[in-house]
């Protein structure tokens, strides 16, 4: 596989980036400092990061209420991600969407949405205006193994792979849907079977191996953006974190949840760049700190920024 | 002038606005080839403008709903046909917490140009499924904009002014004035109507009468025999339940003191309640008798011609709402 050094080591940065994003929000949200919900993305960060490495900044994604990984790689800022967080007005939307909504169009970010599945319309709907506009950006749709099993899964794919549009459904199988766990919700091993139903190539891979989200994905994008239409690339991963913080997480034994962190996606990523020769340990460090210094800076934009005025409220429901 | 009927007036505005910017097209079950919409306002658009702009969809009305979402934030103008309005309950959430609110949770950063067209409203024995009007559903959901025309002159003029919108609007065909055949005189050369402004149908001066699409003309049947017994109705018509023109019913009811709602819809949750409040919040001392409110009872709409006949609003039953406040 030909990655540039550059790619690679943005990728191990990128990856970087979400984690320490994802810890500290953990740990500003225990603190009280994040109203609302939280989702977490630690455990899943290859898969966000393997799949935007193929993205233009005019190609567009769809995300969701676990969605601050996706923004991250398709080049969110984390210090405006972290104060639409905190309810400032300096975030992303002003505070009014919060941590399940974050939007960025001119970064081709379409938002997140918190309806389990939205996003899967709305991306097919997004390249269907690349193609009727003659362009050849793609879309990526991210979503997870519960929304396989909506509505909107069918009727979405199936529109997409009737009229051949320029998408990738990349799927984040974590293994659970809440706390159900994908074993009782569905009657075969791998999502990407479905794929046949529609006619379109669909292929499960480790999500948890950046370089292997990277390749799969990447030959999807080429795919879509040659006009041939969509395909659906299944990711297998896990979450560290419960569905939400504050979850008590009772639906997972303590065992699960260790053999999930042993497949850490970062440390791996870490040692294969070094093998490669790539990074040296020095240089991974240097990263990790120049990221924390990153993330200690976005909660610092966080924390002095204003609030928006209350009449803001009023604000923005309609053009 | 020239005279059309309400549905050329539809396909008029489509065409015409499909012709004056290319960023317009139709997605939706049924709108191209064959029948144009299954009551065919969109007939003769697939063969002049092909099945890239008059687009048919399997019956996926999530997809349909979500993909003119994603096609207006990327610099389309799409027209979503969901047939029958009663169809929008299978897409509702992706109107009630996406069309219309993420405009307003991405901070004011995009812009959602989708008109909905959908046919509304009871009268030809379609049951529940097929029947609905849903106008005070519809008002609760901030963000959307809701066109309820009852002319072809309006009917055209709105229209083409919700296609312009840069905001999500539903355009609501009442399918008894499209299989009624009305027929209304329009201007030859290009007009608009701008959204959130009544049209006073018919000058009166004793009972103000609100009615809604197909209620207007059995209010204006009913102004008729009520001038007979010396009785003069305002008929009001709002055209846009949202953008709703306060101002011009407060005003009509300035002047006659009184204020008649008629709405095809169950009582309560209705357009006509909402109406109702605002008069009463905000011209109560004007008002000389209590509110009156013709609505349909809170019930499904039923089949049978006889039991739906019982349902809906109709002239005597307005008739007899506005003899009792004078």
């Amino acid at each position: 596989m030909a990655i540039g050094k550059e790619k690679l080591i943005d990728m191990y940065r990128v990856m970087v980036r979400i984690r320490t994003f994802e810890e500290r929000v953990v740990k500003e949200f225990a603190a009280g400092h994040i109203p609302g919900f939280v989702h977490v993305y630690s455990g899943e960060e290859a898969v966000a990061t393997g799949a935007c490495a193929n993205l233009r900044t005019d190609d567009y994604i769809t995300s969701t209420h676990r969605g601050h990984g996706h923004l991250i790689a398709k080049g969110g800022r984390t210090d405006r991600m972290m104060a639409e967080l905190y309810g400032k007005k300096t975030g992303y939307n002003k505070g009014k969407g919060g941590s399940m909504h974050i939007a960025e169009v001119d970064i081709g970010i379409l938002g997140a949405s918190a309806i389990v599945a939205a996003g899967i319309p709305i991306a097919g709907g997004a390249a269907l205006s690349a193609k009727m506009r003659g362009t050849d950006q793609v879309a990526v749709c991210f979503f997870g193994d519960g929304a396989s099993n909506t509505t909107r899964f069918h009727e979405g794919i199936n529109l997409a792979s009737i009229w051949k549009l320029p998408i990738v459904y990349v799927i984040e199988n974590n293994a659970y849907a809440e706390t159900t766990p994908i074993s009782y919700a569905m009657n075969i091993p791998n999502i990407a079977s479905r794929a046949a139903a529609y006619g379109i190539p669909g292929i499960t891979i480790d999500g948890n191996d950046v370089l292997a989200v990277y390749e799969a994905v990447g030959e999807a994008v080429a795919r879509a953006r040659r006009g041939e239409g969509p395909s659906l690339v299944e990711c297998k991963t896990c979450r560290w974190h419960g569905h939400y913080e504050g979850d008590t997480h009772t639906y997972r034994t303590k065992d699960e949840i260790e053999e999930c962190k042993k497949r850490d996606p970062i440390p791996r990523f870490r040692k294969r760049l070094i093998e490669m020769g790539v990074l040296t340990e020095k240089q991974a460090d240097k990263i990790d700190q120049e990221v924390g210094k990153e993330i200690d800076e976005a909660v610092k934009f966080a924390e002095e920024s204003p609030l928006p005025a209350p009449e803001e409220t009023l604000e923005d429901v309609y053009a | 002038m020239k005279e059309i009927t309400f549905l050329q007036a539809i396909n008029e505005a489509v065409d015409e606005e499909m012709e004056r910017d290319p960023s317009v097209f139709i997605i939706g079950e049924d709108v191209g080839k064959h029948w144009g919409a299954p009551f065919g306002e969109f007939m003769g658009l697939f063969d002049k403008y092909g099945p890239e702009r008059v687009r048919d969809t399997p019956i996926s009305e999530t997809a349909i709903l979500g993909g003119a979402m994603g096609a207006a934030i990327t610099g389309m103008r799409p027209i979503a046909s969901i047939m029958f309005v009663d169809f929008m309950g299978v897409c509702g959430d992706e109107l009630i917490t996406h069309l219309t609110k993420m405009r307003y949770m991405f901070g004011g950063k995009i812009k959602m140009p989708v008109t909905i067209m959908s046919y509304s409203g009871a009268g030809l024995s379609a049951a529940d499924s097929h029947s609905k009007s849903m106008y005070g559903l519809f008002m609760s959901i901030p963000g959307l904009k809701i066109v309820a025309p009852s002319t072809p002159y309006d009917a055209k003029g709105l229209l083409k002014s919700a296609i312009r919108e840069d905001n999500p609007v539903i355009y609501l065909q009442h399918k008894a004035l499209i299989f009624g055949g009305l027929k209304g005189e329009i201007p030859e050369e290009e007009y608009t109507i701008p959204l959130g402004k009544a049209d006073i149908k018919r000058e009166g001066s004793d009972v103000t009468v609100v009615a809604i699409t197909l209620m207007v003309h059995r209010a204006l049947a009913a102004a008729d025999k009520l001038q007979e017994k010396g009785i003069s109705i305002e008929v009001i018509d709002p055209r846009t339940l949202v953008p709703l023109d306060k101002q011009a019913i407060i005003n009509s009811v300035k002047k006659t003191g009184k204020l008649v709602i008629m709405d095809e819809e169950p009582k309560t949750g209705s357009a006509a309640g909402e109406i109702s409040a605002i008069v009463a919040e905000e011209a109560f001392d004007h008002l000389d008798a209590p509110i009156k409110r013709v609505c349909a009872p809170d019930t499904p709409i039923p089949f049978s011609p006889i039991l739906e006949k019982f349902w809906m609003p109709d002239e005597e039953k307005l008739i007899k709402a506005v003899t009792e406040i004078m």
